[in-house]
């Protein structure tokens, strides 16, 4: 990423806590088509007043990284119940992190398991959220982070 | 001047009003309103006509006339994960612990029509369920398990032709011929647009392909059912109960009216035409879905499609219990639920059944999992009574107006899917998917404000809910898949693989039935992928425009 993009983005994190809106890709990596989640949290996050892009389904880690950033997006939320994501989650994570991106707050939704978790959040996922987490609990979640940046 | 109240009414105003009701949601799971009490009041004017006899028109009380008592419903737990070895080794397994037939399960690459070495399959290969890539795939998935025999089902849509190719070449190397196969392969693709998304293919190549295979059977394979029409994953997407029904019916009817487009008799193929429904935890509702949908499918086949065997109206389904009421949270609950439902199938008048397992939230289940469900079906089965009287539950007044309700609701639908230009049309704007993602909302958020209770999710916690023992697909199991794949890529004769390949495109670019020229190829072991990527040169691929 050239220097005068890593500047844009500063000035956009001003910005952010000034009361702009967030601006979060929802994204299903993998094959599965479990898209019911998906499709709840993108609609209760533009009700909460956010901007939310849906992928669609199917989608590459490199296709999500680059919608993340042509969306200038302050987070990504991955969902997966396809039992692929320690293949997919640790390359979305790392091409972020190539991409100068690693301050997008990365948070994944989907039946992971609890051996799992641990090792997702080490590799820079800020939040899991398995079968059951409430659409609050999760808008909530994605506020607070982004704000904190 | 003042009416004096009768009936129903009448109680309701002098005893029921009196006592407050409790704070509670008095809907179904799907938001329909549910009365507090029924009466004769609430049966339709014709009931004899409205529910006939068992075995007889307009079969809402069962599609044969003795059902359970005459045959059990078939158990038929669904399976695959890793290669064909693992699976093989979970079939014979199953077989041997009471299980009537087989259920495939493929694994995400396979439904897409991808190779175990494709891209986007990786991280993917065997992980939901059993990897095929060729035809030597398929034959070591029935080694040992005689394919003349036992009945197969096969849980696959979008390359559904391919597969059924390489169980036909499978059974060939058994030395079983197609005319002796029994089974099922799901094929419905309409369902795979509106809401469980694996597809290959656009919309309507896609038809062209459900409609060669029922041509294909129609002629060929007597035993087999060529679409398995199933609301089950319209559901699990997070339909109501009536939009599973009525989409279901309708994406039903469009395969009859293309293969009789095709100028096929409707009585050569309507008979070999089944379905595949969810069973929800709402008990009476769920009942009342499978009693309807029986009374709508004979009733449009004999007026609308002029079916003229008896054999034709009948709507013979399979059922599984719903993956989507599960919770990861205190895992056992689980079995309770899938009791309930198992029941609702039952009472409701399923020809088989499968019965989820209390882990699956969470993983694939383990064996221990996958023998409690399979019991639940036995002690229903055996120990409750449930299965000595045929349609126990017909005349009852809650059930009976539930079914009329179902019923009005999903010609409701029917019009409406109508006026947008039929089913492939609504699903290109986008119309069932869309009302399945407004439902899905509205019901979480019930659930998320706590005016519907989940036990052990938003009632009921008791906090680190429950750590159970998952089962883990190995890593290595997607290694030793690419390496089946690369073993059969060597020994093969190229030139053959590439004569069928081409015969098939040529194919494709006309109008032949193109089940012959797949045959050819999977004779000539090409891959899946082989097969889906020289279709869709000629058909492109499908891109949806989300909604939600």
């Amino acid at each position: 990423m050239p220097a005068d993009a890593e500047t844009s983005r500063e000035s956009e994190t001003s910005e952010r806590a000034a009361g702009k809106k967030i601006r979060v890709v929802v994204a299903k990596p993998g094959l599965d088509g479990h898209d019911r989640g998906a499709k709840i949290i993108a609609r209760a996050l533009r009700d909460a007043g956010m901007e939310v892009i849906y992928t669609g389904l199917h989608q590459t880690p490199e296709q999500i990284v680059e919608t993340v950033l042509q969306e200038d997006a302050d987070a990504v939320g991955l969902s997966i119940l396809s039992g692929a994501h320690m293949t997919l989650v640790p390359k979305i994570s790392r091409l972020l992190e190539e991409q100068d991106a690693d301050d997008v707050v990365l948070v994944v939704g989907g039946t992971i398991p609890q051996d799992d978790i641990s090792e997702l959040k080490a590799l820079g996922v800020a939040e899991i959220f398995t079968p059951g987490s409430s659409v609050k609990e999760i808008v909530d979640y994605i506020r607070g982070a982004v704000r904190a940046v | 001047m003042k009416t004096q109240l009768t009936g129903k009414d009448r109680w309701r105003a002098e005893r029921y009003a009196v006592n407050p009701e409790r704070d509670a949601l008095f809907t179904t799971i799907s938001g329909e309103p549910v009365e507090p009490l029924y009466t004769e009041d609430d049966l339709p004017a014709d009931l004899d006509a409205e529910i006939g006899l068992p075995g007889e028109f307009p079969y809402t009380r069962g599609v044969y006339p003795s059902m359970y008592r005459g045959r059990l419903w078939t158990v038929r737990q669904f399976a695959g994960f890793g290669t064909a070895e693992e699976t093989n080794e979970r079939f014979r397994y199953l077989l041997d612990h009471g299980q009537h037939g087989l259920s495939t399960a493929f694994d995400m690459p396979s439904l897409m029509g991808h190779d175990s070495d494709h891209a986007k399959a990786e991280g993917e290969v065997g992980r939901e369920g059993v990897a095929i890539d060729t035809p030597d795939d398929m034959e070591t998935l029935f080694r040992g398990i005689p394919m003349g025999e036992v009945s197969t089902s096969m849980t696959i849509n979008a390359p559904a032709a391919v597969m059924l190719a390489f169980y036909v070449v499978a059974a060939e190397r058994q030395g079983v011929p197609a005319e002796q196969l029994a089974g099922t392969i799901q094929t419905d693709i309409l369902k795979e647009y509106i809401a469980q998304k694996e597809w290959c293919f656009p919309v309507d190549p896609a038809m062209r392909l459900v409609t060669d295979m029922i041509e294909y059977c129609a002629a060929r394979m007597p035993r087999w059912h060529p679409v398995s029409i199933s609301g089950y994953h319209i559901r699990e997407a997070g339909s109501t109960a009536q939009q599973e029904l009525a989409f279901t019916l309708k994406d039903g009817f469009t395969y009859v009216e293309e293969a009789i487009a095709r100028g096929l008799d409707v009585d050569d193929f309507a008979p070999r035409l089944s379905f595949f429904f969810n069973a929800h935890i709402d008990f009476f509702e769920e009942i009342a879905k499978l009693r309807a949908a029986r009374r709508i499918w004979a009733r449009e086949l004999r007026d609308t499609y002029g079916a003229k065997s008896e054999r034709s109206l009948l709507m013979r389904c399979h059922v599984q219990t719903a993956g989507v009421s599960l919770t990861a949270q205190q895992p056992l609950n689980n079995i309770a639920r899938t009791t309930v439902e198992a029941l609702a199938a039952v009472l409701g008048g399923t020809q088989s059944l499968h019965t989820n397992s209390y882990d699956e939230a969470l993983a694939l289940p383990t064996e221990e999992a996958v023998r409690v469900a399979m019991r639940t079906q036995q002690v229903i089965a055996e120990e409750t009574g449930v299965t000595s009287t045929i349609d126990p539950l017909g005349g009852s007044y809650l059930v009976e107006a539930l079914t009329d309700r179902m019923e009005e609701a999903a010609y409701g639908y029917f019009a409406k899917i109508d006026e947008l230009g039929g089913m492939v049309e609504a699903i290109k704007q986008n119309y069932p998917q869309r009302e399945i993602a407004d439902a899905s909302f509205t019901y979480q958020r019930e659930v998320d404000s706590g005016r519907r209770i989940v036990v052990g999710v938003n009632g009921y916690t008791e906090g680190g809910e429950g750590q159970i023992e998952t089962l883990r697909i190995d890593a290595a199991l997607e290694r030793k898949q690419m390496g089946r794949l690369e073993a059969v890529r060597a020994r093969r004769d190229t030139e053959e693989l590439d004569r069928t390949l081409s015969e098939l495109r040529e194919a494709a670019a006309g109008d032949v039935n193109l089940m012959n020229p797949l045959i050819e190829c999977a004779r000539a072991q090409a891959s899946e992928g082989e097969i889906v990527e020289s279709l869709q040169r000629v058909f492109g691929t499908y891109t949806e425009t989300p909604v939600f």
